[in-house]
């Protein structure tokens, strides 16, 4: 195979297939990391104008892990419709693109067409799109799915309410989760990270929450985000859970470092089946976030925008009720500023929706990298453009037991006000019940947390 | 939550705000005065007092006492106020930071002399307007550390709480690149090693593979000076915080040495690791074969809080274990996390189970 242009009068040569996708990205500092960051930014684009040229069929027949040797990409290569596959496996990744954006393409093609595809695909696009081309092209594909109530439907934005406190305290939790409630906040679930994931903590607050769920007969569903061995557990002895969690990775290896394997999931997805409270058919939660399989030397010399979409791939084997990249979580070696953590939120979320699965965001960063609140306030409003799923609602967006900055609980609430978009509608048949939303605006009782101390 | 409850997490509030101490000068306005308190005025315009031209207080030109008069308006119009706490909870709570300018007769021209609008006594009160509940209302606040009861300016916070937010990212961003203080590590007799990082804070941000690995240097001072195969071998490192180094490593440390000891353990020397990351846990294994390493590592920071701490443990850690392989204890803090004296014995209770069981991480939980 031979991949080489001339730019400007230069000539730029790349050994192979993995070589090109790793230098046709965005500047990111993981990727640098990896040593797979083009050199110049001259060079960056050359990549981009041979890996335009590429057919689909050389990344179906070249994923970054071999079919012998990894699970996920097993997972992947196995769930292609291959009649789907063979009528655009000669297009070029350049056409596709086009493809994606043309009037004459609707969201219903795009879903079709993204049974044909597979992970090292939907990175090869990614890299050629801009970020409004991410944009764009996401609005056009909505993915729903429905647990106790329905998320991703046009016109709507939810909220995972994340009322996390740094020692578990119910009380505390429970503080935070009222405030949430009353700005609209749990549409997509009560999702709490325990600081203690014993399963005797876990089980504490799974019964907490179910309760607050229980009292006001919110229509959500709970998650605790403990190690998914330890949920099944507790969902074994008989705890009430809505949502099972788990962090994956787009490598077999990357995988075992989370204490996970497709086994397993196997497995947390029939007994979720068996055993989950809410109405269903969704029951899976994941997280997911560019540069993980290279912190866990896992990435298999491959960079982190496709790594990143070969764990959609595999969650979309458990028809998961709600998906995101916690994209700024990981720290300034993998993303290194605003702007590149702006990017990989606008790519993964694209990446998701393109494969098919229901994407949200934690659009988020932390206290080491070169961001700040404006900078995913800015994220937030593109990706409510981009017609995300849904959000964080962390108070304030300060968690106070993950030590990182997201998205709040009044964000959610402008970005719908700004956007004229709703909560899930059984969500606001709630709210509005209650007396908190109106028309699909926050009324004078919204944002009192007391008001929930009534039951 | 009953209202006993609630009364019970009042109380403690109460106590806890009065042991803070009082601010100097609190009598400057007595509490809940209706004129002269500068939230109202300060927040009417912004919640939209829609009968009045709306002219931000702050832009009142010289000899206009712009800021009492619509406080006043405010609440002539009826806009409802913040409501005052009530019973014993407004002795203790002192008022907001007060401007000269804003009390009446004092109006001089623009003067504006805050005290910490970051302290305390300020950062937990309640702004949300019209509470059903305002003592339940402050026992939600007092029950968690995470921002809430912060009130809304239509869908968005209020200017407060949003400079409150700015002023703390503010302070962790300064506390950034920080070293732990010598003087501390040689009190605790503790010697320092260092990683491969050669190249300052900013190098180890960006290069984690580096701060995996122990440098050739430390390789041999740690083989010299620390015997091996102990049952507990300890070591501290600066992490993404020298702050929660300072902070807890002099508390947990006798702990984790006495607690050894009461549990007939033996235990290596101690020493501290310079831009450490948890990965090193795998060459400081090789080196000592220790039964249960334990890293104490500063957290990344916190908005505000730059003094969390983790103690991550490994049953016999070699090269190519991952966090898989490792327990973890985080937040261990004073004042809202997990106190740093039960946090070491916590630690020994789980080297304990790792030492019976022959196992960490996740293969203990499923064990």
């Amino acid at each position: 195979m031979l991949f080489r242009t001339r730019l400007h009068g230069k000539l730029y040569e790349f050994p192979d297939i993995r070589v090109l996708m790793g230098k046709a990205n965005e500047e990111k500092s993981g990727d640098r990391l990896a040593g797979l960051a083009a050199q110049t930014a001259t060079e960056r684009i050359a990549a981009r104008f041979v890996l335009a040229e590429v057919p689909l069929w050389l990344l179906r027949e070249n994923p970054a892990v071999p079919y012998e040797s990894d699970e996920v990409t097993r997972v992947i290569q196995d769930a292609v419709n291959e009649t789907v596959y063979n009528e655009i496996r000669d297009w070029t990744l350049g056409a596709f693109r086009e493809w994606l954006l043309a009037d004459t393409t609707d969201g219903e093609m795009i879903r079709r067409v993204s049974g044909g595809l597979t992970a090292e695909m939907i990175a090869g696009v990614a890299k050629l799109m801009s970020n409004m081309d991410l944009i764009y092209g996401a609005a056009k594909i909505r993915v729903s799915a429905h647990c106790n109530n329905t998320m991703g439907l046009p016109g709507t934005l939810c909220s995972r309410n994340q009322p996390n406190h740094p020692t578990d305290s119910p009380e505390g939790i429970r503080a935070a989760l009222f405030e949430g409630l009353s700005y609209g906040s749990g549409d997509s679930a009560i999702g709490i990270n325990p600081a203690d994931d014993s399963p005797a903590s876990v089980a504490r607050l799974l019964d907490m929450s179910y309760g607050v769920i229980k009292a006001w007969n919110i229509p959500t569903q709970n998650c605790i985000l403990a190690h998914i061995a330890t949920q099944m557990q507790c969902l074994r002895a008989g705890s009430p859970t809505g949502l099972l969690f788990q962090s994956i990775a787009g490598s077999q290896k990357g995988n075992e470092s989370f204490g996970i394997s497709v086994d397993l999931l196997d497995e947390a997805y029939a007994l979720a089946r068996k055993y989950c409270f809410p109405t269903g058919p969704s029951y899976m939660y994941f997280e997911t976030g560019q540069g993980s399989e290279l912190s866990a030397d896992a990435h298999h010399g491959w960079d982190q925008v496709v790594m990143e979409a070969r764990c959609y791939g595999l969650s979309k084997r458990y028809n998961p009720y709600q998906v995101n990249s916690v994209v700024g979580f990981i720290g300034p070696e993998y993303l290194f500023n605003a702007a590149q953590i702006q990017r990989a939120g606008l790519e993964d979320h694209f990446m998701g929706k393109l494969t098919g699965v229901p994407m949200g965001c934690d659009a988020c960063y932390t206290n080491h990298v070169s961001a700040d609140q404006n900078s995913i306030e800015n994220l937030a409003v593109m990706l409510s453009a981009a017609g995300c799923n849904y959000f964080m609602g962390v108070p304030m967006g300060d968690d106070s037991m993950l030590a990182y900055q997201s998205t709040s609980y009044h964000d959610t609430a402008t970005l719908r006000q700004l956007f004229k978009l709703r909560p899930a509608p059984e969500f606001e048949r709630w709210l509005e019940d209650l007396g908190l939303m109106k028309d699909g605006r926050l009324t004078e009782k919204a944002g009192d947390p007391s008001f929930f101390l009534r039951r | 939550m009953d209202d006993v409850q609630i009364a019970h997490i009042a109380e403690a509030v109460i106590r806890e705000i009065a042991a803070s101490g009082t601010r100097p000068g609190a009598d400057v306005v007595p509490p809940g005065s209706s004129s002269g308190r500068p939230e109202e005025a300060f927040r009417a315009p912004l919640q939209g007092d829609r009968d009045r031209p709306l002219s931000p207080p702050w832009d009142g030109q010289a000899e206009t006492p712009a800021v009492p008069s619509s406080g006043l308006s405010s609440r002539a119009k009826g806009y409802p106020p913040t409501p005052s706490p009530v019973g014993p909870l407004s002795r203790s709570v002192p008022p907001e930071p007060v401007c000269p300018a804003a009390v009446p007769g004092k109006a001089v021209g623009l003067a504006v002399d805050l005290p910490d609008p970051a302290a305390p006594e300020f950062r937990c009160k309640p702004r949300v307007a019209d509470p059903v509940h305002p003592e339940g209302l402050q026992a939600l606040i007092a029950s968690t550390t995470a921002r809430i009861g912060v009130g809304r300016s239509g869908p968005r916070y209020g200017t407060k709480p949003l400079l409150l937010f700015q002023a703390d990212h503010a302070t962790t961003q300064d506390a950034l690149f920080r070293e732990v203080d010598r003087r501390l590590l040689d009190e605790l007799g503790l010697f320092t090693v260092q990683t491969r990082i050669t190249g300052g804070k900013q190098e180890y941000l960006l290069r984690p593979d580096l701060g995996r690995r122990l440098n050739e240097e430390a390789g041999q001072i740690v083989g010299e000076r620390c015997p091996k195969g102990r049952n507990i071998q300890v070591v501290a490192g600066d992490g993404l915080s020298a702050a929660a180094i300072e902070a807890n490593l002099p508390k947990v440390l006798p702990v984790l040495e006495q607690g050894a000891r009461s549990a007939g353990l033996t235990f290596g020397t101690p020493f501290f690791v310079k831009y450490c990351r948890v990965g090193v846990m795998n060459d400081i294994g090789t080196l000592l074969e220790p039964d249960v390493l334990v890293l104490l590592i500063g957290e990344r920071p916190g908005l505000g809080r730059a003094d969390s701490m983790s103690a991550y443990l490994a049953y016999r850690p070699k090269a190519g274990d991952t966090d898989a392989d490792r327990d973890m204890i985080c937040n261990i803090f004073e004042r809202g996390g997990i106190n740093p004296l039960e946090a070491g014995a916590f630690v020994i209770q789980l080297a304990q189970q790792m030492l019976q069981h022959r196992v960490s991480g996740v293969g203990r939980k499923s064990g």
